[in-house]
């Protein structure tokens, strides 16, 4: 598809869910959950990432996210974030689908709390374990395309390489890897962590991701519900610019205005 | 309550007590939780949420009660 009259019809599918919108957002570091559903409303996103914590049962009675942020009209994916081993992230995840009542989730399993890069081994390990109990791990990973294949073959319903560490709003630093990954991968990659503006976002998409994974760009910057409009600005005209095509680069100018006919 | 009539429990890493014979849905209100809104983990065994209203506290019982929470 390349027609951009066919742009209203662009969707992508994970694990045999179809969405519009390729911006998936984070539901963590909000000044409040009205902030945080405002900025959700204004990013597009039909998908929202959140954790799985301890309830507080000395005060039962504090508001809730899902009070803000509607779990019938969002896709809640609940994440592992804060597990450094497969056990931990796999314990996590069964509480989550007891709590949610779906398998849809991300796995994510950290290296070390300085970077949190992913711990690709116990990642494989607890995507493997996950599979086999009938989840659908979307998985954070390392932005190596050897890796990937790895997490695709042991069943992950999508690839999630960081395009740098998370939180760190840096911007993707490897895009060669960025794009090995998605020619070589059969299932959706989305770019997750490391996005800090809108052009960031729309780098990903050019480089032909099927979405953006963030959090951290939209909860701090100064005025979040705008930063998550022009998120959703930005994954919508990269990915049109994905699909139109680029032009080549050249080495030198190439005039626009016919030379023919110059006074 | 006297304490013959009640279980000590451990919930989430603090000590509670919750009546003799009570299911884990009627723990859950006796905490003031909703069972249609947290997930419950019994001696590092999910409970699934079908079966709270069945299934007793037994004196001794480790909990892990989660529910979702804004996240990245």
């Amino acid at each position: 598809m390349n027609a951009p009259q066919q742009m209203s019809a662009d969707s992508w599918t994970v694990a045999g869910r179809t969405f519009t919108s390729r911006l998936i957002v984070g539901t963590g570091k909000y000044k409040n959950f009205e902030e945080n559903a405002a900025a959700v409303e204004a990013s597009g996103a039909e998908i929202v990432t959140v954790a799985v914590r301890r309830v507080n049962i000395a005060d039962p009675s504090q508001p809730m996210l899902t009070d803000f942020i509607d779990p019938k009209r969002y896709t809640y994916l609940p994440n592992t974030a804060g597990c450094f081993t497969a056990d931990e992230a796999i314990r996590t995840l069964r509480l989550a689908r007891e709590a949610g009542g779906w398998s849809l989730v991300k796995l994510e399993v950290l290296g070390e709390a300085k970077t949190l890069y992913p711990d690709m081994r116990e990642t494989l390990k607890a995507t493997e374990v996950l599979v086999k109990e009938g989840f659908q791990p979307m998985v954070y990973c390392v932005d190596d395309p050897i890796a990937a294949k790895q997490l695709e073959e042991a069943g992950a319903v999508a690839i999630m390489p960081l395009g740098a560490p998370i939180g760190s709003g840096l911007g993707i630093q490897n895009q060669v890897t960025i794009r090995l990954i998605v020619e070589g991968a059969n299932v959706p990659v989305l770019v997750d962590a490391g996005v800090g503006t809108a052009s960031d976002a729309a780098v990903a998409m050019e480089l032909g991701c099927d979405g953006v994974l963030m959090n951290t760009a939209i909860a701090e910057a100064k005025d979040p519900v705008l930063m998550a409009r022009a998120m959703k600005a930005a994954v919508e005209a990269g990915r049109m610019a994905y699909l139109a095509g680029r032009m080549g680069k050249r080495r030198y100018a190439d005039p626009s205005s016919p030379l023919a006919g110059l006074i | 309550m006297s304490v013959t009539e009640s279980l000590q429990i451990n919930v989430n890493g603090e000590t509670r007590r919750v009546s003799a014979g009570a299911s884990i849905a009627q723990m859950l209100g006796e905490l003031g939780l909703s069972p249609e809104r947290v997930a419950v983990e019994r001696n590092l065994e999910i409970v699934p949420r079908s079966t709270l209203g069945e299934v007793r506290v037994a004196d001794g019982d480790a909990f892990e009660i989660v529910h979702f929470v804004g996240g990245g």
